[in-house]
């Protein structure tokens, strides 16, 4: 079955058509909200700036250029929602410290229990990562963006995403050594 | 460490998109040899392997919005400003004309296309076997321009069989088209009718379901 192009749909919504727009935002709003919430860890939050990232692409089709997919350009608007978001709110902003001592109080006996799976503790210290590491990792793995979409979205050069990816899993892996989780690497 | 070990750090990089399935195909091919010759960094691509995994599971988990995101978006969207329609760009136009194409109207434009290439065809093939038998501009029969012309646009539905069945059914050939609107001149009497008369044929053409609009152009 043929589907209406993400393209074709920002050149009607352009035009006006509310209909396309309903059909975008059912395509993409859930993977917005997912790497918005990432970001700014409030659902509440996460939810008004998915409004506003759409209605900024309600605003700005018509100036949308396909010089990258759509996908990669809407989560480019979001990123930038959600880092201004952090910056009002700075004292909610989490460091890296900090959200992983907000795991760490989750260690109760039913945490306890989760960490003899080593999938549960992996995901424990992906949550754990600095939101710049878990950014990164969410558009490479979650989001499938290549290096040069992902650079684009984040705003570095190619060379900075490769490298940036390979610290996080760096620390990924120092993180789950933490906890008790040796995987050999590096 | 390995004798190219420059080169497999440098692989090493890509080890995340490759999991992805993102990297271009030279960089997947290389990464592939690389994994191929080289153990350890097959050990490393199963951790990776691993957290791409996890990743998945993770965000899978975080849910999706309420629907009030959703009313909160078109209740802002309907209280803009009536939208000026502002000039698109060429790629955003043409993304538009195409997808704007029905297939079957795309399918029946190709075949016109091809029935014109099997006209002009047989005109030169007509002239070649003419040659011997030049005629001036003013002869009476056969001379360019003579005859009798309708524009006719076809029932987007319309197959190209149902087209030649229609034009060899009526004796009619396709002298031009598709102008815009998809409307082509149609030869319909090689000298010119009596009002009257290519009146009543227009009429009796429009007939068939096959034509969804027929004017005369004499």
């Amino acid at each position: 079955m043929q589907t209406t192009s993400d393209e074709v749909l920002i050149a009607r919504i352009a035009k006006g058509d509310r209909l396309a727009m309903q059909v975008l935002y059912a395509r993409h709003h859930v993977r917005v909200f997912r790497f918005v919430l990432r970001l700014v860890r409030n659902e509440a939050t996460a939810e008004d700036l998915i409004s506003e990232v759409f209605l900024d692409v309600w605003r700005q089709a018509g100036k949308f250029e396909g010089r990258s997919a759509v996908s990669t350009w809407m989560l480019s608007i979001a990123r930038f929602k959600a880092l201004s978001a952090l910056r009002r709110r700075q004292d909610e902003a989490l460091d890296e410290e900090a959200a992983a001592g907000i795991e760490d109080h989750a260690d109760d006996p039913e945490a306890a229990l989760a960490k003899k799976d080593k999938g549960a503790v992996l995901r424990q210290c992906l949550a754990a990562l600095s939101p710049e590491h878990r950014e990164v990792i969410d558009l490479v793995y979650y989001h499938e963006k290549s290096v040069e979409e992902a650079a684009a979205i984040v705003g570095i050069p190619e060379a900075t995403v490769k490298t940036r990816m390979f610290y996080a899993r760096k620390k990924l892996a120092e993180l789950l050594k933490d906890k008790g989780v040796d995987r050999g690497w590096p | 460490m390995n004798s190219d070990g420059h080169e497999t750090s440098e692989i090493e990089l890509l080890l995340p998109w490759h999991a992805a399935g993102t990297l271009s195909r030279r960089d997947a091919q290389r990464v592939e040899e690389a994994l191929a010759r080289d153990p350890e960094l097959a050990r490393r691509y199963a951790l990776v392997r691993e957290e791409l995994g996890e990743t998945i599971g993770l965000n899978e988990s975080l849910g999706a919005p309420s629907a009030h995101a959703m009313e909160k978006l078109f209740s802002a969207i309907d209280a803009e400003p009536k939208r000026v329609a502002a000039p698109l760009n060429l790629g955003a136009r043409l993304s538009l004309w195409i997808a704007d194409l029905r297939p079957r109207t795309l399918a029946l434009g190709g075949s016109i296309a091809v029935v014109a290439i099997l006209l002009q065809a047989g005109v030169i093939v007509g002239l070649a076997l003419n040659q011997g038998s030049y005629q001036t501009a003013s002869a009476p029969a056969g001379a360019p321009g003579a005859g009798a012309f309708t524009f006719v646009r076809f029932a987007p539905q319309a197959s190209v069989d149902d087209v030649n069945k229609f034009l060899q059914a009526n004796k009619l050939s396709i002298v031009s088209g598709p102008a815009p609107g998809g409307l082509y001149k149609v030869k319909v009497a090689d000298s010119a009718l009596p009002k009257a008369e290519l009146d009543g044929l227009v009429n009796r053409l429009h007939q068939d379901k096959i034509v969804a609009f027929i004017v005369s152009a004499q």
